[in-house]
């Protein structure tokens, strides 16, 4: 009688004693005896530490080739219509008067006023684009990144009237139908959602730049991380002349450009 | 009391088939939109809201200047209003039903439409517009119809019903208000980046729906021999003019203020509608149209002679909602994604489908109207009579 209830005491002790141990290691990281990395746990995101930026040296841009919107266009899945109205881009040329209207001036030297420019999505840190959003579809990621959800957005187009840069495409009709190679990497979407540049976030994870700038044979773009004042980008935005589109409006673009 | 609008004369019954088969047409239109995808309609990446959400916007309207007959009559105590106060109410339902089925009739994913509730995102004007309109469509709902349940007993109203018509006058402001902050908050649309939007809205609203009012009281003396009165009409008549007098000096201020201050970006809007721009000029006659129908029927308003004739009233009152239609309607949108963000002028013209689309959303909306207004005639006629 008395043996088994001690049994039962010193079982019962035991198990607290686990569940104890098993809730510290848990908790307290220090406390676990054996050390397990999970990304997700260890670097859990802290909203606003990292700042994902680019900078494009538009001096090196090699007139005429689009070897990083072929290889964006690629890997995302971004249908090719080849008509202006159900046009889907994620990263395109433009010339100088129409990336940069607001900084045109006159007498502006053929050299600059003749060349294009990159246009893709700033992911401001003052989006306009996701103040809007009704369902939190695209939003502001912790990283800077502003991100989509393709499985929530209901089509509403509201981003793309708030954005000031035109940076956001609609699926007009059914993308599948106009990707002629498809690419494993990234998921393809449906008719009646928006998109755009996603900054890669989907190599990021994996370690891997921005398919854009891995493309470019000139090494036009720099990416990096804006909040981290000894990044590459910060060192090329100390030492050079740098504009962003359109900075009257307040959005505080994450794409920088030298001239 | 629904069961009053199943009985009707000839005529009648010609009119709900002719809503019928519009509305059949605009759900065949609608299912192709379905599966297709909105490349159906004249939208486009550049142009990418047009016909449906500048419906939405004269509608929203339309359904905010049924205060215009429910603040004098229940917080000024005129009781000339008294015979119309329901029918304003009813044309605000019809209105809103019809602005949400225009947002829905525009979306990529409608069957997502409930991620707007279930996501609640106050920092989305969209948010509040739906929350908004929702109420403003139950508030006129219900007061309207037990109003008249009221009287087609012949007792008074309930007394709940007081606080929510009260309830529902700065309601109607808000509406309003609330849509213009959809579009004014936007950087870089600077046709629509203007302090003036949220009053211009009202003031069109107050001229284009209580315009539409006094039509809708004329047709239902026509039709069914309920008559609001002259003096009622020309009660309204007076606050359509000072409404349109209003709305056309806010447009000339937008016009000082772009011109004047020669800011390219704030002038390109204004010249593409009203000048064309670069060439392009799709929407100029309409907008002159707009302008000059609108100024002539403010101009006969003005005179009360002309204001109190029988011929002269409607066709004033007919050319103020045109004027107002094409402005909010047409002008309003297009012109706000032109220039587009890059500075490219892409123009729009809506396709078939999209028209019959935007048709049978009227009709539903003329339908719901005709029944409840069917329901509310004969209940005052039978109280009269």
């Amino acid at each position: 009688m008395m043996n088994e209830e001690r049994r039962a005491f010193i079982k019962k002790s035991g198990l607290g004693v686990l569940a104890c141990l098993g809730a510290a290691s848990g908790l307290i990281p220090k406390f676990s005896l054996e050390k397990t990395v999970l990304p997700a746990w260890d670097e859990k995101p802290v909203p606003g530490k990292i700042r994902w930026g680019m900078l494009i040296d538009t001096r090196k841009c090699i007139e005429g080739c689009s070897e990083c919107a072929a290889q964006c266009h690629h890997v995302h899945n971004v249908p090719e219509f080849n008509n202006r109205k159900d046009e889907v881009k994620w990263i395109w040329k433009s010339s100088y008067n129409k990336v940069f209207p607001t900084a045109s001036q006159q007498f502006q030297s053929e050299k600059i006023a003749g060349r294009s420019y990159l246009a893709l999505c700033n992911h401001c840190a003052d989006s306009p684009c996701t103040r809007v959003c009704p369902t939190e579809a695209t939003f502001k990621r912790w990283d800077g990144i502003v991100a989509m959800d393709y499985h929530r957005c209901i089509g509403c187009r509201f981003c793309m009237a708030a954005c000031p840069y035109g940076s956001r495409s609609f699926n007009w009709q059914d993308p599948r139908t106009a990707i002629k190679n498809p690419s494993l990497a990234y998921p393809t979407r449906e008719q009646g959602v928006v998109e755009k540049c996603n900054f890669c976030s989907d190599r990021l994870v994996k370690g891997l730049l921005p398919a854009c700038v891995e493309a470019c044979p000139q090494q036009v773009m720099i990416f990096g991380d804006l909040n981290d004042p000894k990044s590459d980008i910060r060192g090329v935005l100390e030492n050079n002349e740098t504009m962003q589109r359109k900075p009257e409006l307040g959005t505080k673009p994450s794409v920088f450009y030298i001239i | 009391m629904i069961e009053k609008a199943l009985k009707g004369n000839r005529n009648y019954w010609i009119w709900i088939s002719f809503l019928v088969l519009v509305i059949v047409a605009g759900l065949s239109a609608y299912s192709q939109q379905q599966w297709f995808g909105l490349t159906v309609t004249g939208m486009s990446r550049d142009v990418s809201w047009g016909l449906y959400i500048a419906q939405f916007t004269f509608l929203v309207g339309v359904a905010a200047s049924a205060v215009m007959v429910v603040l004098p009559y229940y917080l000024h105590n005129y009781k000339a209003f008294g015979k119309i106060v329901i029918i304003g109410e009813f044309l605000a339902v019809s209105a809103t039903l019809m602005c949400l089925l225009f947002i829905l009739a525009d979306m990529g994913r409608p069957d997502r439409v409930l991620n707007v509730m279930l996501y609640p995102s106050p920092h989305s004007m969209v948010f509040w517009d739906v929350m908004a309109l929702n109420g403003y469509f139950i508030l006129n709902l219900v007061s309207g119809w037990t109003v008249l349940g009221a009287e087609r007993k012949g007792i008074p109203p309930p007394r709940w019903v007081r606080p929510v018509i009260y309830l529902s006058i700065p309601w109607a402001v808000s509406i309003h208000t609330v849509t213009a902050f959809l579009y004014a908050g936007l950087p870089g649309r600077h046709l629509w980046l203007t302090a003036v939007l949220a009053p211009r809205f009202l003031a069109s609203a107050f001229a284009a729906g209580t315009s539409l009012l006094i039509l809708v009281t004329l047709i239902l003396k026509k039709t069914t021999g309920f008559d609001a009165g002259s003096e009622v009409r020309n009660k309204l008549a007076v606050i359509a003019t000072y409404a349109g007098l209003t709305n056309f000096f806010l447009i000339g201020t937008e016009f000082f203020t772009a011109f004047y201050s020669n800011i390219p970006s704030h002038m390109h809007s204004l010249q593409y509608l009203f000048f064309g721009l670069d060439g392009q000029s799709n929407l100029v006659p309409w907008m002159w149209f707009s302008l000059m129908i609108g100024l002539g029927s403010v101009a006969v308003l003005l005179i009360p002679a002309l204001r109190a004739s029988s011929t002269w009233l409607p066709a004033a009152c007919t050319g103020l909602v045109i004027s107002i239609w094409i402005d909010k309607g047409v002008g309003l949108i297009l012109g706000g994604f032109v220039p587009s963000p890059l500075e490219e002028i892409v123009q729009y013209s809506p396709t078939l489908i999209e028209i019959s689309i935007t048709l049978g959303i009227w009709a539903i909306g003329a339908l719901l109207l005709t029944i409840l207004l069917k329901v509310a005639v004969t209940v005052k006629n039978s109280a009269e009579g």
